[in-house]
């Protein structure tokens, strides 16, 4: 039943065409600042994107922090808020049911194809926006001035840092505490911005899925997340509310950015993800709950 | 086949099915007929366990439903209401995916192509190509469904609306199928508010009015003759005058006679020279007896009295 989830997911044009949207953005971004030299000055725009210029490898990061507040939740609440309540509405939801696939098993493929489909979507990214910023930004100039980050205001000064073996120059990237980075090291922090952001992004499939297994309107499921995620980002800025902001979906979304400080900043990392898997787990328990007590009348 | 006791559905204040004993045996083609609204497709879903019954139990092939369901329904084949599948995926890689999606999905892959050929020739799909299913007809869906209820070669067919959607050469191939399906040993239970349909195709039929079964019989005992003679002569007067008392009806030159012989009853007319036109033994209709059973059904509203 996982195989066939993931060959309906890649046999779904849709699945390539949001692909290719997605990972259009940062391709028209980076074009724009190759053409013109132009970045947003330090503090402004999203994250990373003032410092993409000293080094092109850094641009996945950059591209990451363009989709990750609209595009890549989006996505993720309509596939998954699509996934069950889509096969109601084209009535195939029976028929898989009386084939069978039990029922627990099919929230379980159904949960696969979406984590698989937001990894897709995010690796794309990572892959895509490396390409385009070693090709258009050219790689890292040595010694230029230490970026400072877009959106985050603390900065951790990379004390003690073991940055042996790291040869500046060559490849090298300045992290964002000033100290520079081995393209290796880059990688794996690359990498752990990308799981953190894929377990957030799952926070957000898991309330989809839920709504999906309540209404038979993919549409209504995906709206439904979306305004979650819109009301934790307004409690999230709103200082009256700050009792309830630590368990907010939205709180920590950007703590991944701390991948790219010297040393790592777990503090809020390790938060994020704690949330995000209660997240996880309560709405799939609901979601699981429901869906399977619940009459098929579809 | 089909056993339930007492089988009850309510949904919030509506029950839909009440205390329905239903009896299906192994080798009937069964037809469950009733107004719509009647309850016949919740009853349907509730034996796929796809609806939870509110109180009463369900047994198929002698286990437990919905405990054993997927045991149960891995030898049922299924169509309800009205067909469905992937939109954008031709006929084939439908089939292939809904059959790769059960229990045994791996284990069935070496025999799937073949499976997959030898259901879309019994529903007459065997020249379908590549196109989508979006671009197929309504009677093409409804073929496709059944195709997909085959694939897995069934012992149970329970079919939800068969008809649905196909033309008359349609419904001919369709009680054609399931005319052979039988005989290989496949049991049917199907419903449907077409009584012609259900009339040529069943050996058994229930009848669902308002979530109730008030009738499950062998259709040979329900449209057995009724110990009457329907009668057409031109000298309808004489033969009442001869038979008096007999005569339970008179329309024009048809009459309907108490009378349990038609062989006899025509030689007695002959011998008295009176001309007869056509004679058989009465049977009422399946229609005569549905509508005899059953209220108006909840899409005619009528005015309150």
């Amino acid at each position: 039943m996982i195989g066939v989830e993931l060959v309906k997911l890649v046999r779904r044009p849709r699945t390539w065409i949001s692909v290719i949207l997605t990972c259009a953005l940062p391709f028209v971004v980076a074009v724009f600042i190759a053409v013109t030299h132009l970045t947003p000055p330090p503090g402004q725009g999203s994250a990373f994107l003032s410092d993409v210029l000293q080094s092109g490898a850094l641009y996945p990061a950059a591209a990451l922090a363009m989709v990750l507040p609209v595009f890549l939740p989006v996505a993720a609440a309509f596939v998954a808020g699509d996934s069950i309540a889509g096969e109601a509405t084209m009535g195939t939801l029976r028929y898989l049911l009386v084939r069978p696939v039990g029922r627990t098993r099919l929230l379980v493929a159904k949960l696969i194809a979406v984590t698989s489909y937001v990894l897709l979507l995010i690796i794309a990214v990572t892959v895509t926006a490396y390409a385009t910023g070693v090709l258009l930004l050219g790689p890292s100039r040595a010694g230029a001035a230490a970026p400072s980050v877009g959106s985050g205001s603390i900065t951790v000064p990379g004390v003690g840092a073991p940055t042996a073996g790291v040869s500046p120059g060559a490849g090298a990237v300045t992290s964002l505490s000033g100290t520079p980075l081995s393209l290796l090291q880059l990688a794996e922090r690359t990498a752990g911005a990308i799981a953190f952001i894929a377990v957030s992004m799952l926070g957000v499939a898991a309330i989809a899925l839920f709504l999906s297994t309540i209404t038979s309107s993919a549409l209504g499921a995906a709206l439904g997340a979306l305004a979650a995620l819109v009301a934790s980002e307004i409690l999230v800025t709103l200082n009256a509310a700050t009792v309830i902001q630590p368990y907010l979906p939205t709180r920590y979304w950007l703590a991944w950015i701390d991948f790219f400080r010297e040393p790592i900043f777990w503090r809020n990392i390790d938060r994020g993800f704690a949330i995000q898997a209660v997240y996880v787990v309560v709405f799939l328990g609901a979601a699981w709950a429901n869906f399977s007590t619940k009459d098929v009348t579809a | 086949m089909i056993v339930t006791k007492a089988l009850t559905k309510r949904y919030g204040e509506v029950e839909a099915v009440r205390a329905v004993d239903l009896d299906v045996r192994e080798g009937d083609t069964y037809g469950l007929l009733g107004p719509n609204g009647s309850g016949k497709t919740t009853l349907v879903r509730m034996l796929l366990g796809l609806v939870y019954a509110t109180s009463g139990e369900i047994e198929v092939m002698g286990r437990r439903m919905p405990r054993h369901a997927r045991e149960v329904l891995q030898q049922i084949g299924a169509l309800i209401e009205q067909p469905a599948a992937y939109p954008h995926m031709s006929a084939r890689a439908n089939l292939a995916l809904f059959d790769a999606a059960g229990p045994h999905g791996l284990a069935g892959r070496r025999s799937r192509r073949q499976r997959i050929d030898e259901a879309l020739e019994q529903v007459g799909l065997a020249g379908v190509g590549r196109r989508p299913v979006k671009a197929y007809s309504l009677g093409m869906r409804q073929r496709l469904g059944l195709a997909a209820a085959l694939i897995r070669k069934p012992r149970l067919l329970i079919l939800d609306e068969p008809g649905n959607g196909l033309d008359p050469r349609g419904i001919a191939d369709l009680r054609e199928l399931i005319i052979g399906l039988n005989e290989t040993g496949v049991t049917v239970f199907l419903s449907s508010h077409l009584l012609a349909e259900v009339e040529q195709l069943c050996t058994t039929v229930g009848v669902l009015d308002s979530g109730r079964l008030v009738l499950q019989e062998d259709l040979a005992a329900l449209c057995a003759p009724t110990g009457r003679v329907l009668l057409d002569t031109p000298d309808a007067d004489r033969v009442c005058a001869m038979l008096d008392g007999q005569v339970e009806q008179r329309n024009g030159q048809r009459l309907l006679i108490r009378h349990a012989d038609p062989a006899e009853l025509n030689s007695r007319l002959v011998g008295a020279g009176l001309r007869v036109q056509a004679i058989s033994p009465h049977h009422r209709t399946l229609e005569e007896i549905v509508l005899s059973v059953t209220g108006t059904g909840s899409d005619h509203i009528g005015r309150p009295s």
